[in-house]
């Protein structure tokens, strides 16, 4: 209603000036055509910059080897690709991995994370600051830091080329990012919800678990992608903690096929596809509540 | 009765003074079994709330960390580590040495070289990505056909694992047959060494991370530039601003306080930025592109023979780094008013 009349507002202050004999006003949030044009030459270019790359590999991963490098769109359409990635290589094997890897970074990542999250924002106790200023500055931690030592630490305990020591590695990453963006966002759940819960009986662990968990969905989808994006695209601990070829992750997989020894591009797209199709899935699930739930995160943080 | 203290989160968010007061009953002289029992009673729901967060930190960043500096102190390399053959383990035989890793790698030309490449490529990075991203997202803000779709393809990047993108790329940068330089030549102009040539290979992993790191910025900017209200730009233009004006006196510092987060956490981010050297170079030609985390990664894991205390002792020089930043990008923030 109120948008309807603002525009009818507007559209009478035109007409009434055009009727003055000026020339036309536009309407506010209207373009000439030129900047109209350059406003889509210019995402029409962005755009094509942002899909190009990905989209070629696409097209490239249905050529056979021989035509690998060639200009044309299509040339020679076959699967053979991805029939040689899935049956002749350990590609399942690395998917595998990956995905219990990543599973259980998720799981039990966003579960600590939000409980962290919900006492940060919800109690006072002694430790708070401290854990806070911790879960901020872990953030910043290069990676190159803690490498060499946690290499050797799981060395020494035999959770080289296991998952349980890649899992563990992850949640390092994603649980101090994850519990400070549940914290920004269960500050946006009034109080009063835990305190009627409370006077209803239930204790903080049921309030947390039946009353505000079910109204936290938008940001589990946020912190849960986090954690599998993380999980999903790391690449350094994978690749100096997983060695021998059925303990890889996929980033230590795709690198298999094109190093100092092999040039397997033909089979690097297809199986650069198939990792790219789930974490697109993924995305374009939670993309919906990514906007807000970055910018609650950012602005607070 | 064992109710913890029901913070709004209002007080939760000013943190300090609620901190100070829960932590009242511990600092009594002496404190005693009884006050701990007390604050035991009143905060286990919290502190079992953190336990589990706590206890992985501890565990794998904490201790890790400990070793770390303690490793960069000593003389650990691939030979003298304890490690385990077939059913024999060996005991760690390296010995403490002091700051003499530190010494010598201050006194190296090699780690200043890094270092200069690397604060080039993290402002290079940082710089084009926000102007871009922030670019976009006006461009995205405002009403017309077809902005959902743009706004699918632009952040699509985002949505492909980083590892995967850089192999297109690579693929894209390929010498002898990629696309880029089969286009050039097709117009009669020489290819483009572009991963072996020290310049442009310089200048295609900071156009790489720039493509991967626009749809962060797109979407961080375009949540920022739709909290501004739309009264101040009806209120702008009612006095005659320009279009230049308005966005330099509205937009500008409407997009402020998101803005400092997000260039802070990009720096950050850029500056440890790992896959897109080492999967698109590895650091080549002849170190020219290797940044301090990918140096630092290489020293363990691909050099021959495997230098752990030279690896530790350029983590922990990384890690000061970024803390002498964090410290100086808060003061300069607080010099300018902002509460951060």
């Amino acid at each position: 209603m109120a948008t309807d009349d603002t525009t009818r507002a507007t559209t009478t202050t035109t007409t009434v000036t055009r009727r003055r004999g000026a020339p036309r006003q536009r309407r506010r949030g209207e373009r000439s055509r030129a900047a109209s044009i350059g406003l889509h030459a210019t995402l029409l270019v962005a755009a094509a910059i942002a899909v190009f790359p990905p989209l070629w590999l696409l097209v490239t991963s249905f050529k056979p080897k021989t035509d690998t490098f060639t200009r044309s769109l299509v040339s020679g359409f076959t699967l053979d690709n991805y029939d040689h990635v899935i049956n002749d290589t350990e590609f399942l094997t690395w998917f595998g991995n990956s995905v219990v890897i990543v599973l259980a970074t998720t799981v039990i990542g966003v579960f600590i994370s939000s409980t962290t999250g919900y006492a940060l924002s919800r109690f006072r106790f002694p430790g708070m600051r401290p854990l806070m200023w911790t879960l901020l500055l872990t953030q910043m931690f290069p990676m190159a830091v803690l490498i060499v030592p946690l290499y050797n630490l799981m060395s020494r305990y035999g959770l080289l080329n296991q998952p349980v020591g890649l899992v563990v590695t992850y949640l390092t990453i994603a649980v101090p990012f994850c519990a400070w963006m549940m914290k920004s966002f269960f500050d946006t759940i009034p109080v009063a919800i835990d305190e009627s819960g409370r006077v209803d009986g239930l204790n903080p662990f049921g309030v947390f678990w039946r009353l505000i968990m079910p109204l936290a969905k938008p940001g589990l989808a946020v912190t849960a992608f986090y954690s599998f994006v993380t999980a999903w695209a790391e690449v350094a601990f994978a690749t100096a903690f997983m060695t021998g070829e059925r303990n890889l992750t996929l980033a230590g997989g795709l690198q298999t096929f094109v190093n100092q020894h092999t040039q397997d591009w033909h089979l690097m797209t297809a199986a650069a596809v198939l990792i790219a199709v789930p974490a697109i899935l993924v995305f374009g699930y939670a993309q919906r509540h990514l906007q807000s739930g970055l910018t609650a995160g950012a602005t607070k943080a | 009765m064992t109710s913890p203290t029901i913070a709004s989160p209002g007080e939760a968010e000013a943190g300090a003074t609620g901190a100070e007061r829960a932590r009242g009953p511990r600092r009594g002289a002496g404190g005693g079994p009884g006050r701990l029992r007390l604050a035991l009673s009143t905060h286990w729901y919290a502190w079992a709330m953190i336990a589990p967060v706590v206890l992985v930190i501890t565990a794998i960043i904490g201790w890790p960390l400990v070793r770390g500096v303690y490793l960069s102190l000593t003389d650990a390399d691939e030979a003298n580590v304890e490690r385990t053959i077939g059913v024999n383990s060996i005991p760690a035989t390296y010995e403490f040495i002091g700051l003499d890793n530190y010494v010598d790698i201050l006194g190296d030309d090699a780690f200043w070289d890094r270092l200069g490449w690397t604060v080039v490529w993290t402002v290079a990075c940082v710089a084009i990505t926000f102007a871009i991203g922030l670019t976009l997202a006006n461009m995205l803000n405002r009403q017309f056909r077809g902005r959902t779709a743009y706004r699918m393809a632009l952040i699509l990047p985002w949505a492909i694992p980083a590892f995967v993108s850089v192999f297109a790329w690579r693929m894209l940068y390929n010498e002898r047959n990629g696309l880029l330089n089969s286009l050039l030549e097709g117009r009669g102009i020489d290819g483009i060494a572009w991963l072996s040539d020290p310049t442009w290979a310089k200048a295609a992993v900071i156009a790489v991370n720039v493509w991967l790191g626009v749809p962060f910025m797109l979407i961080a900017m375009l949540g920022a530039l739709q909290s501004i209200p739309a009264e101040q730009y009806e209120a702008a233009e009612m006095d005659g601003a320009s279009a230049w004006q308005r966005f330099r006196f509205i937009t500008l510092p409407g997009v402020r306080s998101v803005s400092m987060t997000v260039v802070l956490l990009s720096t950050i981010w850029t500056f440890n930025m790992f896959p897109v050297i080492f999967l698109l170079t590895r650091g080549g030609p002849a170190g020219s592109t290797d940044i301090l985390v990918t140096e630092a990664f290489r020293l363990a894991f691909t050099a021959s023979p495997r230098d752990f205390a030279n690896s530790a002792a350029w983590g922990v020089l990384i890690l000061l780094l970024l803390v002498l930043f964090a410290i100086s990008y808060r003061r300069a923030l607080r010099k300018q008013g902002e509460v951060w």
